[in-house]
């Protein structure tokens, strides 16, 4: 799986360590850091206590509170600081608390970010990588459990990233604080500790079992824009991200469909070839995603697939996501679009 | 402050407010504690005489806006025990059927405009019932309740501004715990004192002891009759502390904050504080004290049963709320 999810990417020297999803982002800022002195991280809690989800550990004492720094709560001052150091020259990687705070930042990286370059003719950029947890499964409830990357897809000039796994994490936020234009980094937090397969009731299974959680230890990049097989197949192709690459996983093996499952670990930009070879091959796709269905980034991904693959479909596309409601408390489980709801849309896709 | 000036009404008010927060809390902690509630939960438990002080101070029209750390205030705007505990415990009959949670509390019937799971987003509600009231041409004040760490987001900027431009009937009512979420004040905050920042939008301010609920009531009292006069809003930096950690159940230990710290604060404990001076100024007798002590344990022991015999929302009910009529 690591070679696998590595193609493109630069090759991962030395050892590899078991780390959950949360070590393998603090260990891509300990990387950076330590190669690159321009690299500063920052965040709510995110200096001394190390981050709400610990992602930051460490860093403040190993490099310095001028590096690693808590600021006080105030979404847009942290997405506007890092577009300033980002065009004074420095790499800010800036921690929003969870996904559902970034609202009052968003105008500052709609705004500002991710024009910078555009509307300086390309003097100026806005190399910033604002990190943030999304997704439910930990009874957030509404202001706590959101999925807002159809928000950022939205906006040219911005790239959005979400990895499944730790190796993928690791990878891939290094070549987002190497990337030289803005990139919203979205967090899975369900999958933080280990790969969740939707079924809320089984004890969760760390990632120290799992070779995904396998991570070297040194400097690696994980491309941007590239997705990965993270199961081959023939008769259907799914195309999801995050949390849900693990609920589609266990819905293709319940079924006993022969699908391949693409993770996109990059929503902008798609990696459209990707995406097209598969389904040329499959014929069939199913779009999973956790954010509510309408206007949702399965809008997009539904929309190229018929642009681009309409006479090699022989089914409808079928999309699978939350629903069109605020986060429910209690209702966590039934709006997360878990293991029986991705079936139902594998078998309504393998219907005609 | 002579505590011979409110009443012994406003007095055994200001007790039992304080009490059924305090109870209420350290129940709910328990049933987390238990893993009987999932979520997130952020007690009130050391701050009771904030929300008390004011709540009684205020007129039952009168309304309040407040935090992700918002039971305390709802408690002491008279909230429905059982039906918070419902909420807290994700059941049907709780306050939003479950579906808000510990975060996302409110009731209308007693004008209180909500908890809020996003740091400073009560204060623009606050403002603009402000304004409402103000345009009605009623004499009802808006009351936001917010943390010294929500004074730096803008929302709390914006709806300061707002109000004080507009001369709006509101109350900002700042509990200054020392900690915004895990980090202390003095690492994100330049100045001491919070109330500072209202000297930027013109408005007056005060410090009071927010372990003394009648020193917070007394200066809300104030507050309140100003906007009421249509004086425009008033800011109230009430110094308090929070027992419990940010999040959850867990008291010492802690690596942002020391336990000694907690140990000096709880001296100072609002209710104990509170029962000693009454006692010995022989407003209310230790007998009484115990006799509301125990109803409201009661009152608290009845919400979990009710809350555990509760179910769970159905199903069907998923989509419901989210806009006028279902679509």
């Amino acid at each position: 799986m690591s070679a696998e999810t590595a193609a493109g990417g630069t090759p991962a020297p030395g050892t590899t360590v078991s780390m959950t999803m949360i070590e393998a982002i603090r260990s891509a800022h300990h990387v950076m850091m330590e190669r690159d002195e321009r690299v500063v991280a920052f965040g709510e809690d995110a200096g001394a206590f190390g981050g709400v989800f610990r992602c930051t550990e460490g860093l403040q004492e190993r490099f310095g509170e001028a590096r690693c720094f808590d600021t006080p709560i105030s979404e847009l001052g942290i997405v506007a600081t890092a577009i300033g150091m980002a065009v004074n020259g420095l790499r800010p990687v800036a921690e929003i608390q969870f996904a559902d705070y970034v609202y009052p930042g968003y105008d500052q990286i709609v705004s500002e970010a991710a024009r910078m370059r555009f509307r300086s003719a390309g003097d100026f950029t806005s190399p910033i990588v604002v990190r943030m947890p999304v997704g439910g499964g930990i009874y957030g409830g509404n202001t706590h459990s959101q999925s807002p990357e159809a928000l950022f897809t939205h906006v040219a000039g911005l790239i959005t990233m979400i990895p499944s796994n730790p190796y993928d994490a690791k990878g891939m936020l290094i070549s987002a604080i190497e990337c030289n234009d803005p990139v919203i980094f979205l967090e899975p937090k369900r999958v933080y500790n280990g790969p969740f397969d939707g079924d809320h009731d089984k004890p969760l299974v760390p990632w120290s079992k799992d070779p995904r959680g396998d991570v070297p230890e040194g400097h690696y990049t994980v491309p941007i824009g590239k997705a990965a097989v993270a199961r081959p197949g023939n008769d259907v192709t799914i195309l999801t991200y995050g949390t849900m690459v693990h609920v589609a996983m266990n819905a293709a093996e319940q079924a006993q469909v022969d699908a391949e499952i693409l993770d996109l670990r990059t929503l902008l930009p798609l990696d459209l070839e990707a995406i097209v070879a598969s389904v040329e091959k499959t014929g069939r796709c199913l779009v999973v995603h956790e954010a509510t269905r309408t206007s949702g980034f399965g809008a997009e991904l539904s929309a190229q697939v018929q642009e681009e693959c309409f006479y090699s479909l022989e089914a409808p596309i079928v999309r699978v996501a939350g629903w069109d409601t605020p986060y429910p408390y209690s209702q966590e489980w039934e709006y997360f679009p878990g293991p029986n709801r991705v079936l139902a849309g594998l078998r309504r896709v393998m219907e005609d | 402050m002579s505590i011979l000036e409110p009443s012994v009404e406003v007095l055994k008010d200001l007790h039992h407010r304080m009490l059924r927060i305090r109870l209420f809390e350290e129940a709910a902690g328990k049933l987390f504690e238990g893993n009987k509630m999932p979520g997130f939960l952020h007690l009130y438990v050391g701050q009771e005489a904030v929300a008390s002080g004011v709540c009684v101070a205020m007129r039952e029209d009168d309304q309040v806006s407040s935090t992700h750390r918002g039971h305390g205030h709802l408690v002491a705007k008279g909230g429905n025990l059982n039906q918070m505990m419902a909420e807290l415990m994700g059941k049907a009959d709780g306050y939003c059927n479950g579906k808000g949670g510990s975060m996302h509390i409110c009731d209308l019937d007693l004008n209180m405009l909500g908890a809020n799971g996003i740091v400073g987003g009560g204060a623009p509600i606050a403002v603009g019932a402000g304004f409402a009231n103000k345009y009605r041409g009623n004499d009802t004040v808006s009351v936001v309740f917010f943390g010294d760490g929500s004074t730096n987001i803008g929302a709390f900027h914006e709806a300061a501004a707002m109000a004080s431009a507009l001369k709006l009937p509101v109350l900002f009512v700042c509990e200054n715990n020392e900690y915004g979420e895990y980090t202390p004040r003095h690492k994100v905050m330049a100045i001491t004192d919070v109330v500072d920042r209202a000297a930027g939008y013109g408005m007056p301010g005060v410090i009071v002891d927010g372990m003394d609920a009648i020193a917070v009531h007394e200066a809300a009292l104030e507050g309140l009759a100003r906007a009421r006069a249509g004086e425009g809003p008033s800011f109230i930096e009430a110094k308090t502390y929070r027992y419990y950690n940010h999040h959850g159940v867990q008291t010492l230990g802690m690596k942002y904050r020391t336990d000694e710290e907690v140990e000096e604060w709880k001296k100072k404990d609002c209710i104990e504080g509170f029962e000693k001076r009454v006692t010995e100024a022989g407003l209310i007798s230790a007998d009484e004290l115990a006799a509301v002590r125990a109803e409201v344990q009661a009152e608290v022991d009845a919400a979990v049963e009710f809350g555990e015999n509760s179910p769970y929302p159905d199903p069907s009910t998923l989509l419901t709320d989210v806009y006028t009529e279902m679509v």
